[in-house]
C-alpha cells in the first residue's frame, strides 16, 4: 500500500495534452498549482481555489472539473486536458475559441480557459447542446466583464459550425 | 488557499483502507471525489494529518440495485449516479435534486458519499436521503453498522461518524408505484448552496417534507394526507419547530417564510405527482 510521506516530492504520472508525463509534487499541490508551477502551462488560470469561481476548470478523463479541488496526487494516470490543448497550432485558433473572438465572448480574459474547457466537453459529449445546456454549464463560471450574453451567443455559434461540419464530412 | 501538509495513502484494498483509518486515528481522513473536502483543506478549516484515497478501491465503485433500494458505494461520483439509466424510474426525487447539487463541474469529481460525509445542513444530497427515508453503512476496522439518514445528521456539518470509521454506502429506498415525489430550491445563483430546499414525498399513508438550509441539519416531517386549506397551518406549526439559522444569505425569518411557500408547493407538486 504507497504511502506517500508529507515531507517529501513524490512522482505522479499521468497523460496531459496527450502526452504521457511526469511531474514532481508534494502531497498537499493542487493541480492547478501543478499545472501552473511545475508544469509551466499557465493558461489554466486560479481564481477563488475554493471551486466557486470555475477560472482553473480543465478536463480530467474527459469531464469538466475544477483543478482546485484536486490534488495532484488525485490525477495519478488519469487524462487531463487544459485549455493550450484546444488550438490546432499556435498560429489557429480552435473553432470555440473563434467563435469567442468573433462574439466577443472575452474581455479580459480571466475567465475564458476555464469556459473553454467546460464548453468545448459539453459540445463534444452533446454536439446538440442548445441555450440552456451551455448557461447550465456556464452557471458554473464567474465572468465580471464581458457578462455572459456573448459567451453564449459564441458557444451556439460554436455548436451550430459543428454540426454542419458533421453534416458536410458525413 | 493551500492545503497544510499532509501524508497521503493509496490503500489496494477496503482492509488495508480500514487500517491506515484506525491507524492514523483522529488525524485521518477519506478522500473521495473531494469537492467537499478540498476546499476545506485549502481554506485549512480541516488540517488532517493523512489523507487516504478511496476512489481506486474497485469494491466501492458500484451502484447496486436489489429488491427495494438503490446502495450507492463511496467511490460513486455524483455524476455516475445522475448518468445511471434507471435513475427517473427508480429514484425520480434524486433527478429533480441533481441539476441543484453544485455545478457540472464538481459534479463530476464529487462522489454522493462524500456530500452525505460532509453534512452541510444545506445540501441536497443529504436532504435527499433523509426524506426518503435512506441509511448510511458505516464501516471501521473492527465493526460494520447501519444507521438510518435521520440518525446519522446530528448537527452543523456533525454526523454519527466515529473515530476510525467511514461511510461504505449510502441506501435510497427505490420509487414505490402510486407515490409522487418533488424537490424545490432557492439560492442566490444557480449551483450555489440553498438558502432553503424543499423535497417531498407523497403516498398513501400521507406526505414526508424534507427541509434543508434552515436547521443546522436536514429535518424531515410525516403529515397526513391534507386538503388544500391545511397546508398553511401544518407547515407554520413544522416552520417553528425548525431552530432557523440567520447568516449573511438570509434571515432567520426569511427563511421560515421560504419553507412556508416553498414547502406547500413541493408537498401540493408531489401529491399531484401521486395522482
Amino acid at each position: 500500500m504507497p504511502r506517500m510521506n508529507a515531507a517529501q516530492r513524490h512522482g505522479i504520472e499521468f497523460t496531459l495534452n496527450g502526452r504521457k508525463v511526469r511531474a514532481e509534487a508534494e502531497n498537499r499541490m493542487l493541480l492547478s498549482d501543478l499545472l501552473r508551477h511545475e508544469i509551466g502551462l499557465t493558461g489554466t488560470h486560479v481564481g477563488c481555489e475554493h471551486g466557486v469561481c470555475g477560472a482553473c476548470t480543465v478536463q480530467i478523463d474527459g469531464k469538466p472539473a475544477r483543478a482546485c479541488l484536486t490534488l495532484a496526487q488525485q490525477v495519478r494516470g488519469s487524462d487531463v486536458r487544459t485549455v493550450e490543448a484546444l488550438a490546432p497550432d499556435p498560429a489557429e485558433l480552435s473553432p470555440l475559441q473563434a467563435a469567442f473572438r468573433r462574439h466577443h465572448g472575452l474581455q479580459c480574459g480571466f475567465c475564458t480557459p476555464g469556459i473553454l474547457m467546460s464548453l468545448d466537453a459539453l459540445l463534444r459529449e452533446r454536439p446538440d447542446a442548445g441555450r440552456e445546456d451551455i448557461r447550465e454549464h456556464l452557471s458554473g463560471h464567474l465572468c465580471r466583464c464581458t457578462g455572459y450574453a456573448t459567451i453564449v451567443k459564441a458557444a451556439l455559434a460554436a455548436a451550430e459550425e459543428q454540426r454542419k461540419e458533421e453534416t458536410t464530412n458525413a | 488557499m493551500k492545503p497544510a501538509s499532509f501524508d497521503f495513502i493509496c490503500p489496494d484494498t477496503l482492509d488495508e483502507a480500514l487500517s491506515a483509518l484506525a491507524e492514523a486515528g483522529g488525524d485521518g481522513r477519506i478522500i473521495a471525489g473531494g469537492q467537499s473536502l478540498v476546499p476545506m483543506l485549502n481554506m485549512r478549516l480541516a488540517r488532517p494529518g493523512v489523507l487516504i484515497d478511496i476512489m481506486r478501491l474497485e469494491a466501492l465503485r458500484r451502484i447496486e440495485t436489489s429488491g427495494d433500494g438503490i446502495t450507492v458505494g463511496a467511490a460513486v461520483r455524483q455524476a455516475e449516479l445522475e448518468a445511471s439509466p434507471n435513475l427517473l424510474r427508480d429514484l425520480p426525487l434524486l433527478a429533480a435534486a441533481f441539476p441543484w447539487i453544485g455545478h457540472v463541474q464538481t459534479r463530476a469529481r464529487g462522489t454522493v458519499c462524500g456530500s452525505v460525509a460532509h453534512a452541510d445542513p444545506s445540501a441536497e444530497l443529504p436532504l435527499s436521503l433523509v426524506t426518503l427515508g435512506g441509511a448510511v453503512s458505516l464501516r471501521s476496522r473492527k465493526q460494520k453498522r447501519k444507521v438510518t439518514a435521520d440518525d446519522f445528521f446530528i448537527g452543523m456539518m456533525a454526523t454519527d461518524l466515529a473515530e476510525g470509521e467511514m461511510i461504505e454506502a449510502v441506501h435510497f429506498p427505490k420509487a414505490r408505484p402510486g407515490t409522487g415525489y418533488a424537490f424545490r430550491e432557492v439560492g442566490r445563483r444557480h449551483g450555489d448552496f440553498a438558502i432553503v430546499a424543499c423535497a417531498a414525498v407523497a403516498d398513501d399513508k400521507g406526505l414526508r417534507l424534507g427541509i434543508a438550509g434552515v436547521d443546522d441539519r436536514p429535518r424531515v416531517f410525516a403529515l397526513p394526507a391534507l386538503d388544500d386549506d391545511q397546508f398553511d397551518d401544518a407547515l407554520n406549526d413544522i416552520v417553528w419547530s425548525l431552530n432557523a439559522r440567520e447568516d449573511i444569505h438570509a434571515s432567520a425569518r426569511y427563511r421560515r417564510e421560504l419553507v412556508r411557500n416553498l414547502g406547500r408547493e413541493t408537498l401540493k407538486e408531489a401529491s399531484r405527482c401521486r395522482a
